[in-house]
């Protein structure tokens, strides 16, 4: 029986990427008090594995990945370790980051029109990058590699492509380009902050499909950040994908997909899945999810309830400690 | 059935680019329409016109029997009480400096309801949409997105509108908060027998909450009808684009 501090933690033969533990981000509130956002939240990422973070707004699921992978905000008070090839990202100087950072660990935006460089035309942003970070002899070999990255995310005409500033291509386009700048040094880890939530439904559904293929094809973790379950789903499509619902700065369940997704445990994630809207419900007959427990913030620890299925238990943390 | 709004050939052009491309739809007294499509469909462009804030290049927009860009300025100010918004981000469509019963009070004003009405109004319009009567003394700041959401509705429904254009007024809540919502806008068109225009871009929401379908795409209906048959039995091409990209990501 493993003890609730290891719940949900993957086996220990499974070597991480990333093993995030015990990690809590406080910001300085009014009058000297430091408000938790994220609050002893753990988390391992395996090797060619999706792991989601499902959360609403103000559920710390941006911080935490951020946090995670070096780029606290500077106000924050961070504690708890992340460790990426034996290095705590959480206290590593900016030197070591920086070189982590594009090259080991990438990143794709919500918003690809604020990472993209407007004034640049994107074949250049490419090759700076490959340059950047050593991963091309000679500026001409960086032009190759940046028009096969391009093809890797399915641009047509690539070399066309990118000759244009940003500005001349579409969302879906950006997003896709915006992907390419993350894998262009195959990276081991792809941190991706709601990729899709910005573009029409079609074009975002192509965004997260692509991603899904890259894992499986460059073995490439990836940490999938969303507050649609729909998405959520659609990302997390291998039996070994997990899912970490996120309320109010920690992890309240934690399992692989098909476990939280199809048979939640937890009653957020109970209700969060039933109030989605669909026509087979009668109209003004949708679950609501009820404000104490979307509000709530005392629950207890993470509880396995089946190999790999943690929940945080209902009952308040005083009774359990 | 009465119609209670309905457009015929609308026409839009911004300079060379037509948004809007011979656009019609019947919307009748107590149902709702929705109106789905991508970005750059046209959807809020087609919004703007039956409120009036833009006029068609061609085309007519009827408000019951009258035609909207017919009236002159009074009895335009007469017939746009009959018709009210409800914004996709409340938080910046409520007035900050003023509390939830000021803004109440200054729609009830607006709509030339008689001032020692105002206050049983105002607080009888939060019941409507299920909020605490407390709440007419909180800021918007104040308030959660779905609670400024719900003040947002009781603004509109002040004096009894025949018509909600609802532009993606669920789209920016979360989930748990955005049921909520769409179970108040079922209730209140039960009790009051409004008709909405409900602009989305969300298929899932559109399903719920439509009785009729208006498809969208760069300016010209694709496809419209009963929401059943649309969304059930799609025949364009471009219908059944939009329902692959939710199909594949719903859960179960």
């Amino acid at each position: 029986m493993p003890s609730p501090a290891t719940a949900g933690r993957l086996p220990d033969g499974v070597p991480l990427v990333l093993d995030a533990t015990d990690v809590s981000v406080s910001f300085r509130g009014s009058a000297a008090r430091w408000n938790t956002v994220v609050d002893s939240v753990g988390l391992g990422l395996e090797r060619s594995q999706v792991t989601v973070l499902l959360g609403e707004s103000g559920s710390g699921k941006t911080v935490f990945a951020r946090t995670i992978t070096g780029m606290a905000p500077r106000s924050a008070r961070v504690g708890g370790s992340s460790l990426f090839d034996g290095v705590d990202l959480l206290d590593a100087p900016a030197r070591d980051l920086r070189r982590l950072q594009g090259d080991r660990i990438g990143t794709v935006p919500q918003d690809p029109n604020s990472s993209l460089d407007p004034m640049r035309r994107i074949g250049g942003q490419i090759v700076e990058t490959l340059l950047q970070h050593g991963k091309a002899p000679h500026r001409a070999a960086a032009k190759v590699r940046a028009i096969e990255l391009l093809e890797l995310v399915h641009i047509r005409e690539p070399e066309r492509v990118a000759r244009c500033y940003p500005h001349e291509v579409s969302g879906g386009m950006r997003q896709r380009i915006a992907i390419a700048v993350a894998i262009s040094c195959e990276p081991e880890l792809i941190v991706a902050d709601e990729p899709s939530s910005a573009l029409d439904a079609s074009v975002g559904v192509r965004v997260v499909q692509l991603l899904d293929d890259l894992r499986t094809r460059l073995g490439t973790a990836i940490l999938f950040i969303t507050h649609d379950i729909g998405i959520a789903a659609l990302i997390a499509s291998q039996p070994h994908d997990r899912v970490a619902v996120m309320l109010g700065g920690r992890v309240v369940e934690l399992g692989f997909a098909h476990q939280v997704l199809r048979n939640p445990v937890h009653e957020y994630t109970r209700a969060l899945i039933a109030a989605e809207p669909s026509a087979d419900v009668p109209r003004g007959r949708l679950a609501v999810v009820p404000d104490d427990v979307r509000t709530r913030r005392d629950w207890g620890p993470l509880v396995d309830v089946e190999p790999g299925h943690a929940v945080a238990s209902a009952a308040r943390h005083e009774e359990v400690a | 059935m009465s119609t209670v709004l309905s457009a015929e050939g609308i026409v839009k052009r911004f300079g060379s680019f037509t948004a809007l491309d011979g656009v019609s739809f019947r919307l009748e007294r107590g149902h709702t329409l929705g109106i789905v499509g991508e970005s750059g469909s046209g959807k809020s462009t087609l919004g703007r016109i039956v409120m009036r804030l833009l006029t068609p290049d061609a085309g007519t927009v009827r408000l019951g029997d009258q035609d909207l860009f017919g009236l002159d300025r009074r009895k335009l100010r007469i017939a746009r009480r009959r018709i009210q918004l409800v914004p996709q981000d409340p938080r910046n469509a409520l007035n900050p400096t003023m509390t939830v019963g000021e803004s109440l009070r200054f729609q009830l004003q607006a709509q030339r309801v008689p001032r020692s009405e105002w206050t049983r109004r105002s607080g009888g319009l939060l019941e409507q949409v299920s909020l605490p009567r407390d709440y007419l003394h909180a800021y918007p700041h104040e308030l959660s997105g779905g609670q400024a959401q719900r003040v947002a509705i009781a603004r509109a429904i002040a004096n009894d509108p025949e018509v909600l254009v609802c532009d993606e007024a669920v789209s920016a809540l979360d989930k748990s908060v955005q049921a909520q919502v769409l179970n108040t806008f079922a209730e209140l068109q039960s009790s009051l027998g409004v008709a909405m225009f409900f602009i989305s871009h969300d298929l899932a929401v559109v399903e719920h909450l439509s009785d009729d379908v208006l498809v969208l795409n760069r300016g010209r209906t694709v496809e419209s009808g009963p929401t059943r048959d649309v969304l059930g039995a799609p025949q364009d091409p471009y219908t059944r684009e939009l329902l692959e990209a939710r199909h594949s990501a719903r859960p179960a």
